[in-house]
């Protein structure tokens, strides 16, 4: 990669400068910023609303850049649809507001098992969906990304907006696990 | 090409049942291969989108509505533990679209 990356700042093709950048932005990329928007979604209807609806312009009122999507798409599980998120051609992810995907997202395994038994899979990352809840399994085979505005927990009406975002984890964001529960204080 | 002109409406709305084109072309695409000559049901209309198909050679791409079209896991695979409940969304290009009223 740096052998690479020197023969097209030495040949003019790029600057440094521009590799150098492109590594902050990306390297500012991670989960909290999904967390930070489901956190807010959950304490503030109106913000859940124009996430689901606009997910981009939502996310710039939180100072979140999602330009490097052409289109960001947030879809939200209920007491009746839970989803999940896949790219089964490759490995298209909502980089911006999760960050990279991990390994097994963009594994064989995942990719093809996702879309033949859903729900086999969410048990093997721990999540037993109740019977007659809708699994629906989101591809992610064109231009649009996906993020999940998962449920928010029980017991979770106290919390502060920054509590409620520490129990957002990535997975929850993908689909395949629900937030974290409130923690029972002693 | 008989292709729509980008200023062309969407041939299909929300709810309408498509059908997927079965062919297998050579060069690259972005219909995964489990949907081909699958039936499912439109449920959003977003674009028009540069066609991925002509993006990937370096051409300038033909603007493609783009649809969210739903599969049950039973027209998919024929089965399905959840009793017919769960489904797969996948975004596909109109021109991989027939309108699955139509007979094949």
């Amino acid at each position: 990669m740096r052998t690479l990356a020197a023969l097209l700042v030495e040949n003019g093709v790029i600057a440094q400068a521009d590799i150098d950048h492109e590594l902050r932005v990306q390297g500012s990329w991670s989960a909290t910023e999904g967390a930070r928007l489901v956190a807010r979604a959950w304490v503030d209807p109106a913000f859940r609303s124009r996430l689901t609806s606009d997910a981009r312009m939502a996310a710039a009122e939180l100072g979140i850049d999602t330009s490097a999507m052409t289109r960001f798409e947030v879809v939200e599980n209920t007491a009746d649809v839970h989803h999940v998120i896949v790219c089964t051609l490759c490995s298209c992810y909502p980089r911006p507001v999760l960050g990279q995907p991990p390994d097994w997202y963009k594994s064989a395994e995942y990719r093809a098992r996702v879309v033949r038994e859903p729900r086999a899979v969410l048990q093997e990352f721990s999540l037993q969906l109740p019977v007659g809840m809708k699994v629906v399994v989101q591809d992610s085979t064109a231009d649009r990304r996906f993020m999940v505005l998962p449920r928010r927990p029980s017991g979770s009406d106290d919390l502060s907006e920054g509590e409620l975002a520490a129990l957002v984890t990535r997975d929850s964001m993908i689909g395949v696990a629900e937030a974290r529960r409130v923690p029972v204080v002693e | 090409m008989t292709d729509p002109h980008p200023t062309a409406p969407p041939r299909f709305r929300p709810g309408l049942a498509v059908r997927v084109s079965e062919r297998s072309p050579t060069h690259h695409v972005r219909t995964p291969g489990y949907v081909r000559g699958k039936a499912g049901t439109v449920v959003g209309v977003h674009g028009p989108f540069p066609d991925p198909e002509q993006l990937a050679y370096g051409l300038q791409g033909a603007p493609r509505w783009l649809y969210a079209v739903q599969f049950p896991l039973t027209q998919l695979w024929g089965d399905d533990p959840a009793g017919g409940l769960d489904a797969v969304r996948v975004d596909l290009y109109e021109h991989w679209l027939e309108d699955a009223r139509k007979p094949v």
